[in-house]
């Protein structure tokens, strides 16, 4: 194996934690009885419920419309009738319109879901078509329409796709997992984002922890041009976009810049093996593999689980929890959202539940700073935390966006790392969104005057 | 399944297991051997001064922060400690114990606590305790003695150099330099047990090489050059007076020297002229204290102008 390790500035060194479930392979999860599906799991505009209470629905069939072209459909994951479409509690902390769906146990298919073929068949147009209408977002967690990431504004000549299987954040073993197992179906992902892409170009980027599925990979994308399996150094944030592109290119994505700028589109592996479903089976994104871990679940593991099953239905499949929980994160422990409650739906994003334990959970108390500088050495994009920290602070909200507040990528190295323990990405997030409330209310007041 | 309270808070929801306290402890450690090597040298006074120098720091910090500033008190994280063996290390062995006290005194309440306690002291408090000393305390600070039982006076090897003391005594050998068995403060005479705590510190990542080795290297190019490229003076430098102490321990002070990486270069090249040119050129024999004081005092300007370019900084293609 010829195989390049690369990296990017600065990151620091979270223990992995993903023995738990590392070895462990993917089982389905059982079917559930009731599904919530949210009409919002993806960054730009929910999605409107094209059906209501009483509805018959089938496994696959579109049951939220995108609204706006920043947006993604959304399909039953069950077959059955429809209970409700109400506003319920979602991962995302909030309650947003959901479709409540009684399952029938069938699974009956919907007619619609057919496969598309072979690739060759295909046009970069129709593939762009099947990605969008399967309500395809990107599967790392931050849940990005991936039909947009494929139509690059005009002007932009994109080079090259980006595969990230660095699964940088602890914890999380799920696009390890499939790496290992359907290794043949993201090398065939890639491929249909090359051509829908229209690039010559493929990396596959994966953290040299995971050696056996950098081999993988490896071995599967033999013989096919373009395409180069890259290892990682472990490092977080090795998996943040920009940090990756950097990785794979040596090429910077500007200051507010999309990884478009450089040529680049960026997606998860996770995301190139649901568009293989897609295309040869038809079906849309209606599951995913979720690690579901922490000290506090009694037999963690790998679960392909329905879109729309709770939490507390998934962890009890796990055996239920040992101990009362500390703290309750959708997603890895870097990056992940704290939930307050088990009753939310898995949604396209969900690529972790991590329950620690009391002990684990517990915050220690900041003190002063002591100006070590370590938020300096580690900050991947090279800000200095701590004065961007110290403005937000005392409410000096242009300072901190003279200090690049709006190029922090939010990935908590700094907090991590303080010795001081001082929340430094909490303040940095405050001023992010002072400085967006204030420059949305000066455009606001321009366009009135 | 029924949930009892549990946390909800923002990400990240880990963090690393440095504390304040672990790093102090490790320059605690990184002191150690420095220490040893003061009391084989200088004998039991060496253990009184360093013990009276923490107790006085650390007993000052308590009383200060408890009952003047009622503030919860934090000398648990040993950065008082940690100050108090250093003003040991920079006094003589023969220091009268009240002065010692009273110069840990100075450190812990005017230098650090009146300006916000840890991390918002603007220089470093051991150092500012030894000019305090010296100015007020001239010739106690400077009764040197050589090492060994008998407490002759003697005069420092740079003093020797500088020609200011009695020419009488023969110049220690280059070796006696580095491994400390000359008159001096108590913890700066041994290069190489200091060099030792330095790269204990630089493996545990509490300091980075930057500024130690750009001080150094610019007093050693320094004293070559300016001593007509004489190789044994520049050595001589490098090796005597509070050079090794200054730069690995003292100059490296979180609060009181840049955070950024460019500024941390520029610390130790600053600190190495001032301190060259105070020994060719100024009054008194050693510099590194006046030096590092001096850069700290720069130290807010130095972060200013040396804001690392951020990632992503390049052009925005059109």
């Amino acid at each position: 194996m010829n195989i390049r390790t690369l990296t990017f500035k600065g990151g620091t060194h979270p223990p992995h934690s993903k023995k738990a479930t590392e070895k462990l392979a993917v089982q389905a999860a059982a079917a559930p009885k009731v599904v919530v599906i949210p009409m919002q799991q993806h960054l730009g505009a929910p999605c409107e419920p094209i059906v209501k209470a009483g509805d018959e629905v089938k496994l696959g069939q579109k049951i939220g419309e995108a609204k706006g072209f920043v947006s993604a459909p959304i399909h039953s994951s069950v077959s059955g009738k429809v209970m409700a479409v109400e506003p319920r509690l979602y991962p995302g902390g909030t309650a947003v319109i959901c479709v409540v769906i009684e399952s029938d146990m069938q699974d009956t298919l919907f007619e619609g879901v057919k496969s598309y073929g072979s690739l060759d068949n295909l046009t970069p147009d129709e593939i762009k078509n099947i990605v969008k209408e399967s309500g395809i977002v990107g599967m790392g967690g931050a849940a990005f329409p991936t039909h947009v990431k494929l139509s690059p504004p005009p002007g932009k000549h994109l080079d090259a796709v980006i595969l990230n299987g660095a699964e940088c954040e602890p914890y999380l073993t799920s696009d390890h997992r499939l790496m290992l197992e359907q290794a043949e179906k993201v090398v065939f992902g890639l491929q249909a984002l090359m051509k829908a892409a229209g690039v010559k170009k493929g990396y596959i980027g994966i953290e040299n922890n995971k050696p056996d599925a950098i081999e993988a990979l490896y071995k599967a994308s033999q013989g096919i041009e373009g395409i180069e399996v890259v290892a990682l150094h472990t490092k977080y944030p090795q998996g943040a976009e920009k940090q990756l592109i950097y990785a794979c290119t040596k090429k910077e994505v500007p200051s507010g810049g999309l990884p478009a700028d450089v040529g680049v589109i960026v997606n998860n592996v996770g995301t190139a093996a649901v568009i293989a479903d897609a295309i040869r089976e038809g079906m849309p994104l209606v599951e995913r593999i979720v690690t579901i871990t922490g000290a506090a679940v009694k037999e963690p593991k790998n679960l392909l689980v329905r879109i729309g099953t709770s939490f507390k239905e998934v962890v009890e499949q796990c055996g239920g929890l040992v101990e009362n929980p500390g703290k309750i994160i959708a997603g890895g422990p870097m990056m992940g959202i704290a939930q307050f409650t088990l009753d939310v739906p898995v949604i396209k994003g969900t690529s972790g539940i991590l329950i620690l334990s009391e002990k684990e959970a517990r915050l220690p108390e900041p003190s002063n700073c002591i100006r070590c500088g370590k938020c300096v050495d580690v900050c991947p994009i090279s800000l200095m935390p701590i004065n961007i920290s110290a403005f937000s602070l005392q409410d000096k909200f242009e300072q901190a966006e003279a200090c690049h507040a709006m190029d922090c990528i939010e990935c908590g190295s700094c907090s991590f790392v303080c010795p001081a323990k001082r929340p430094l990405v909490d303040s940095i997030k405050v001023a992010k969104r002072e400085i967006m409330a204030r420059r949305k209310k000066a455009q606001s007041s321009q366009a009135k005057g | 399944m029924e949930l009892g309270r549990f946390l909800v808070s923002p990400a990240p929801h880990i963090r690393s297991g440095e504390s304040t306290q672990r790093i102090m402890l490790d320059v605690i450690i990184a002191l150690l051997p420095a220490m040893i090597a003061g009391v084989w040298f200088f004998g039991i006074n060496a253990i009184l001064v360093t013990a009276v120098a923490v107790v006085a720091a650390v007993a000052s910090e308590a009383v200060m922060q408890k009952y003047v500033l009622k503030r919860p008190v934090t000398v648990s994280d040993l950065s008082a400690a940690v100050t108090g063996i250093l003003i040991a290390f920079n006094v003589p062995a023969t220091l009268p114990l009240w002065m010692v006290a009273l110069g840990s005194i100075f450190a812990i309440v005017i230098v650090k606590q009146c300006f916000g306690g840890l991390g918002n002291n603007f220089i470093n408090p051991a150092l500012a305790a030894r000019a305090f000393l010296l100015t007020s305390f001239a010739g106690d600070m400077t009764n040197w003695v050589a090492p060994g039982a008998d407490a002759v006076a003697a005069a420092t090897p740079l003093g020797l150099v500088k020609g200011a003391e009695a020419a009488t005594q023969a110049l220690p050998s280059l070796m006696d330099l580095f491994i400390g068995n000359v008159p001096g403060c108590i913890g700066e005479t041994s290069a190489a047990l200091l060099l030792l705590g330095g790269l204990y510190l630089v493996y545990r990542g509490v300091i980075s090489i930057r500024i130690p080795a750009s001080f150094i290297a610019t007093v050693a190019v320094l004293t070559f050059l300016m001593g007509g490229f004489d190789a044994s003076l520049a050595a001589y430098h490098v090796f005597a007076g509070g050079l090794f102490l200054g730069a690995i321990f003292m100059a490296t002070d979180y609060s009181s020297s840049p955070m950024t990486p460019m500024g941390q270069i520029i610390m130790g090249i600053g600190c190495g002229l001032i301190t060259v040119v105070i020994r060719f050129f100024g009054a008194l024999p050693e510099g590194v204290s006046y030096s590092i004081l001096l850069m700290n005092v720069a130290t807010p300007l130095i972060d200013k102008f040396t804001i690392p370019k951020k990632f992503g900084g390049v052009k925005k293609s059109a």
